[in-house]
């Protein structure tokens, strides 16, 4: 071990370190990508589920493209009014308000309401039972198959599977929409909060068919849409759609459907009705 | 160019680097739930491996040797590991936005990586020459990315399935990454 061993060890590492620690400075300033010092302000107002309702990467993407202003400052489904209005103030825009909504699952042909036609062991997710022949095991083939490609999507726990179908817990959705993606049928979609009459139904088959297949589907009578006052109550393709502008929530409907297909105010209580 | 061939598929197949020498582990348990991810994730392992390759080659043949320093070889490649990795990051995020995005999270990743730092050892202790140590790094980077690949497909397929409550997760992760490794184990008559 001579002197000149350690000088070279010094010198070599050392003088790599430096160059490359020079090399590394000068880069970061050659190569600095300016960023708008309003992007980490709006990101921090945000939610930071990273769940893309919003149609972005994440929130970091999102709050990139507000501050560019390829974004609405509402487009936040989960921060809602709230994180609107900060993020409104951090761009000094304004924000109207809007009415807060909810997933719902258009479906209510539970265990004991529906029945199967065969026995479905295979993967559990519903986007690989939908490719079977009825698209899955379930009578209906427009139905819930409760299989909970859903609940898995969803990144607030707000989904949940009671009695076969799923059931989407309204005080933890955000409506931030990766349900409605989620699911093959097309079962799911955003409601206003407020409104509690909604139709628990999404088949399309014919008044004979849907009564084979399960207890509480809408056959297609049009009992409502007559009975309906405010003509709130749009009917195509075999099944009733709720317009959710017009709706009063008055009721009529819900006990003139000879089903029970659509929801009142108090869903328990047409759950007992049912019985 | 047949011993090129041999180090190359070798590299990927035969000592594959997370299944045979189970080196880089992390990444491969870490960024596997996506097949996406993992695609990403292989592409910039494999970006830095074969640049790790040619740069600690130059280092150690050009500087280490020649002042006969060569104990020092970890600590070196660790130092020019490290700054190629941020410096190439920076590099990326000015001139490509897209690649950025799809390589650019991953980098900061494999600053650390255990498999980058052992492809240049490696290289060193088989005594590669330039051309066989950049064979060795895009064979073993590429062996990499097949592997967390078609990990990541496994895993995708397991999430779907009914696993019983102790094993999810983790647990049957490194079940299928043991089985996995079994498999390649049959390549090792290859060559």
């Amino acid at each position: 071990m001579n002197i000149m061993t350690i000088v070279y060890s010094i010198a070599s590492i050392g003088g790599l370190g430096l160059l490359f620690g020079i090399g590394l400075g000068y880069a970061s300033k050659k190569f600095a990508v300016p960023v708008d010092p309003k992007v980490p302000l709006i990101r921090d107002v945000l939610p930071g589920a990273n769940c893309g309702g919003c149609g972005y990467a994440g929130c970091d993407a999102f709050a990139k493209a507000v501050a560019e202003g390829d974004a609405n400052p509402e487009g936040c489904p989960v921060g809602g009014i709230k994180v609107a209005q900060q993020v409104a103030d951090i761009l000094g825009l304004t924000v109207e308000e809007k009415d807060p909504t909810t997933a719902f699952v258009k479906c209510n042909g539970t265990c004991e309401h529906s029945q199967n036609h065969y026995k479905y062991y295979g993967i559990q997710d519903c986007n690989e039972a939908a490719l079977l022949p009825g698209g899955g095991s379930k009578s209906c083939s427009y139905g819930c198959m409760g299989l909970g490609s859903c609940v898995k999507a969803c990144p607030f726990d707000a989904i949940e599977i009671r009695n076969g179908v799923a059931v989407v817990i309204e005080e933890k959705c955000t409506s931030c929409g990766n349900c409605v993606e989620a699911c093959p049928k097309g079962l799911i979609e955003i409601v206003p909060l407020k409104n509690k009459i909604r139709v628990a139904c999404n088949s399309e088959d014919k008044g004979k068919e849907v009564r084979s297949n399960c207890e509480v589907g809408c056959i297609g009578c049009r009992m409502c849409v007559r009975t309906c006052e405010y003509d709130a109550i749009d009917f195509n393709n075999q099944l009733a759609h709720i317009n959710y502008e017009k709706c009063t929530q008055c009721q009529a409907c819900v006990e003139k459907c000879p089903t029970n297909a659509i929801l009142g105010l108090q869903e328990v209580k047409v759950e007992e009705k049912a019985n | 160019m047949t011993q090129i061939l041999v180090i190359f598929l070798g590299a990927i197949f035969v000592n594959n680097f997370v299944l045979s020498r189970f080196l880089g582990t992390c990444p491969f348990l870490g960024v596997s739930k996506k097949v996406e991810t993992a695609t990403g994730m292989g592409l910039a392992v494999t970006f830095v491996m074969t640049l790790a390759s040619i740069m600690s080659y130059i280092v150690y043949d050009w500087i280490l040797v020649p002042l006969e320093i060569e104990y020092l070889y970890t600590i070196a490649f660790i130092l020019v590991i490290a700054s190629l990795v941020q410096f190439v990051e920076m590099v990326i995020q000015k001139t490509s936005p897209t690649l950025y995005q799809a390589l650019g999270v991953y980098l900061p990743l494999i600053t650390t990586n255990c498999a980058v730092l052992g492809v240049a050892i490696i290289n060193k202790n088989e005594g590669y020459n330039l051309i066989k140590s950049i064979f060795n790094g895009l064979g073993g980077a590429l062996g990499f990315t097949l592997a967390i690949v078609l990990f990541a497909g496994i895993r995708e397929r397991i999430e779907k399935n009914n696993i019983l409550e102790a094993f999810k997760g983790f647990p049957i992760a490194l079940i299928t990454a043991g089985l996995m490794s079994i498999a390649f184990l049959g390549f090792q008559g290859l060559l």
